[in-house]
């Protein structure tokens, strides 16, 4: 119990002064446009730094990210919809570059694993579930089971 | 000298393992008890020797012994000392050598704590743990050396990454492998079942107190890294669903359903088959979390194959007792007798939902994890799998999960009944919706799924505390008979209520950030910036030197309605010789919201990049996951728990049951 509060108090001391690396978006980086910026920081989210783990480039302060952030923020201003900045990126990084991969042959089973495992859990329980309601009551007590029975109820003999 | 002794025991551990893994089977086998009974000494003179190892190895962190390559590559003579003990398992190395300490811990605890538990068990049991004890100390021995020696010895070491020397950092690892490996001993006990072939309530009775400890470490370890990510990352985010922290996620999914199955084997005799199974896919996911966190593989298939042998050791074990313990379950499970019939909708059939759920979203984790690198291995394509994949698939199933676990704790063993339940909750259902529909109405336009969360949230913990609420209420009844009732029920009831409100807790946190603010902007020095509910104004900004870094410290007064509520000073640092920049982030926390601000770059003009965050009830993400955690302690001190045994409680006790009626003061 101590050392758990002792963790807690440490968490709570340390929180004040933790260093940090955030930069991420920066404020030279924002269009002046709101509703562009909002499209863009959109679509940062759902891409991938490339040299980081699952960061997106909205997040990442790699030097990599801002460069992807502003090139993202170029293809907009130029008229691109999302989807073709996206499409562009792909050409150019491959599907590694989308958080969400896309659905294709590659990825149909990744897609299909949360039905797929559902399926194989609750189907052999509710299988089982049948099984249990089909099968027959077990058989009626004998007379002889029904006398030692009564006679442990009445207390005669003790159970065990 | 200290070195070499510490080197020798390790090996001497070795030697004595392999003792521990052969003896006690044999003995068993042969019903030659006092061989048998060698398991016990044998895994408290492992625990010595791997902690004397350790000790030996903390040494010549301590005192700087530039000898050992280990120290060489991360130490520092003007390093802290915290930081030099914290350096011994900030290293490969060394941390696979406090992995093996912490399996000789719970090893010597089950030998010494034990005393209650059949012999057989408990000999089977501890050989088992052993052959996980020699598997990694051989892997220590022959690929990852922590006593390495170098000479010459250079007068002064690489120092450690400074993203370590971090005081969440320096607890993180011990807290996660109490976890990790903590759920190793009830693998051992799975094993131990299967070689017997018997397997009781008793058995799931000796095995809660250990994966509860687990649990709970297991829980505060990653809560704890994912405090890390946040405020070192910086931008409010603190979970990737990087693979690292899905390899932490899993074995808690895993363990988190076999807290609940093993509830229902010890209760009612069911469920002892898939038990067991949880129990060995629990520990198999620590095994295969440590294989993706040590060999390497995560960073790039590539860079696995270019240095293969630690990696494909770990590989080889992993191998070895994921199949061994799966070849063992399937020839031996069989044999197991299915135990206690139950209605579909009652306690274990709750539970039988909860097992399944959780166990899937275990699954969906695994498969997002491992995707990216079966395509890669198999047709050379990459692929990222992140955070919109497992909210897509993993969110739909938390839900049920959410929304069933009140209704699941207020119903009966055996034949329940659903409306009943439901009925019990009402109150906490009730008050949950109209707080979502308040929320809603008064932030018009503000996100959608944040007021549905808070209610949902309400709703858990509210739900969690009502089945306490009708075993310990009763109208008209003196509040001396509450209060015998509360003390009445048992700890584990309480312990079940605490960590359900826990993750209620949490998901608050979880659903508040969509009401974050985020401002990005250049500010001058006394320009004021709404955020949130609060103000904020730089005031001062100046260069300072300190000892081997220059830095820009900020000042910043936050005020609400023009009277001062606190300040912060966020600071950015340079650090010339390792050419790199530090952000010293200003967080002060406000309430259960924290107000975050850190500092980028400083313009010719004076003015400075700023990124400053409101995050509303940030705080209780983390208070839920330490309150989830003080749920598993309070539910461990239960009395039928006490570490392994099973003591038959004192007669005439009130333990839950209704008490006679008593007449009103």
């Amino acid at each position: 119990m101590t050392a758990l509060r002792r963790f807690f108090i440490l968490l709570v001391v340390f929180a004040g002064f933790a260093p940090n690396l955030a930069s991420a978006v920066q404020p030279d980086e924002i269009l002046g446009d709101s509703k562009l910026e909002a499209r863009a920081r959109r679509i940062s989210v759902g891409l991938r730094c490339l040299v980081c783990q699952n960061e997106s480039i909205d997040d990442s302060n790699a030097e990599l990210a801002r460069d992807l952030r502003l090139l993202v923020r170029e293809r907009l201003k130029a008229g691109d919809s999302d989807t073709q900045v996206r499409d562009f990126l792909v050409r150019r990084y491959g599907n590694f570059i989308l958080l969400k991969p896309p659905f294709d042959w590659e990825t149909a089973l990744l897609w299909g694993s949360p039905a797929l495992l559902f399926a194989a859990g609750a189907i052999p329980l509710l299988l089982g579930l049948r099984r249990r309601r089909q099968s027959p009551p077990p058989d009626p007590l004998s007379p002889a089971e029904c006398d030692r029975l009564a006679s442990v109820l009445n207390g005669d003999i003790p159970s065990e | 000298m200290i070195v070499e002794t510490g080197h020798y025991a390790l090996a001497l551990a070795l030697a004595v393992t392999l003792l521990q893994s052969v003896l006690p089977i044999w003995g068993t086998r042969r019903s030659d008890l006092g061989l048998a009974s060698m398991a016990v000494p044998a895994a408290i003179t492992q625990f010595v020797l791997v902690a004397y190892a350790f000790a030996a190895l903390t040494y010549a962190h301590v005192v700087s012994d530039f000898s050992l390559v280990t120290v060489v590559e991360n130490s520092l003579t003007t390093k802290p000392l915290v930081y030099k003990i914290a350096g011994v398992w900030g290293n490969h190395e060394g941390s696979m050598l406090l992995w093996v300490l912490i399996l000789a811990i719970f090893g010597a605890a089950v030998a010494s704590f034990g005393r209650g538990m059949a012999d057989e068990l408990r000999a089977n049991t501890l050989a088992v743990q052993g052959w996980i004890a020699f598997a990694f100390l051989l892997f220590i021995l022959l690929t990852s050396d922590p006593f390495a020696r170098r000479f010459p010895a250079p007068f002064e070491g690489h120092d450690l990454n400074p993203l370590l020397q971090d005081p969440g950092l320096a607890i993180h690892p011990p807290l996660l492998y109490l976890g990790y490996v903590g759920f190793s001993i009830v693998f051992s006990f799975a094993a131990a079942a299967l070689i017997s072939g018997r397997v009781d309530a008793a058995w799931a009775r000796y095995i809660r107190p250990w994966a509860l400890i687990s649990w709970s470490f297991l829980t505060l370890g990653i809560a704890m890294g994912s405090y890390w990510a946040y405020y070192t990352l910086g931008w409010g985010g603190f979970w990737f669903w990087d693979p690292v922290e899905n390899a932490s996620l899993m074995p808690w999914l895993a363990g988190t359903a076999l807290l609940h199955s093993s509830a229902v084997m010890e209760k009612r005799d069911a469920l002892k088959i898939w038990t067991i199974f949880l129990a060995i896919l629990t520990f198999s996911l620590s095994l295969l979390g440590t294989f993706l966190v040590r060999s390497g593989v995560l960073t790039s298939v590539h860079s696995f194959a270019s240095d293969p042998s630690r990696g494909l050791f770990i590989l080889a074990i992993l191998i070895l007792f994921i199949g061994g313990s799966l070849v063992l379950y399937v020839w031996r499970a069989p044999a197991l007798r299915p135990g206690g019939l139950f209605a579909p909708v009652s306690r274990e059939g709750a539970l039988v939902v909860n097992n399944l759920l959780l166990t899937i979203c275990c699954a969906i984790v695994l498969t997002g994890t491992l995707y990216p690198l079966a395509l890669e291995t198999l047709t050379g394509d990459k692929i990222s799998v992140g955070a919109p994949f497992f909210n897509l698939t993993f969110g739909p199933l938390v839900i049920p999960i959410l929304l069933l676990m009140p209704i699941g704790q207020s119903i009966a063993w055996k034949r329940g009944d659903f409306l009943g339940a439901a009925q019990r909750v009402m109150v906490a259902a009730v008050a949950g919706m109209a707080l979502s529909l308040v929320l809603a109405a008064a932030l018009r336009g503000g996100p959608v799924l944040a007021p549905i969360g808070v209610g949902l949230a309400v709703y858990l913990i509210l739900g969690s505390s009502s089945e306490l609420v009708s075993r310990i209420w009763g109208r008209g009844q003196a509040w001396r008979a509450t209060l015998a009732r509360a003390t009445g029920l048992p700890r584990s009831a309480w312990g079940t209520a605490i960590a359900h409100a826990g993750l209620g807790v949490t998901l608050l946190g979880l659903a508040a950030t969509g009401w974050g603010v985020e401002r990005i902007a250049v500010v001058k020095p006394g320009q004021t910036v709404d955020l949130g509910p609060y103000q904020v104004t730089i005031v001062k900004l100046e260069e300072r030197q300190g000892p081997n870094y220059s830095e820009i410290g900020g000042r910043a007064i936050i005020s609400q309605d023009g009277s001062t509520v606190t300040t912060i000073e966020p600071a950015k640092r340079t650090f010339p010789v390792r050419q790199t920049t530090i952000t010293e982030a200003g967080i002060v926390t406000l309430g259960f919201g924290q107000i975050y601000i850190s500092l980028g770059d400083r313009h010719p003009d004076g003015s400075i990049d700023a990124r400053m965050f409101w995050k509303p009830l940030v705080t209780t993400i983390w208070i839920g996951a330490i309150v989830m955690a003080i749920g598993g302690i309070v539910s461990l001190s239960d009395r039928r728990l006490r570490i392994g045994f099973a003591r038959r409680a004192p007669h005439g006790r009130l333990s839950g049951n209704p008490v006679a009626p008593q007449p009103a003061e």
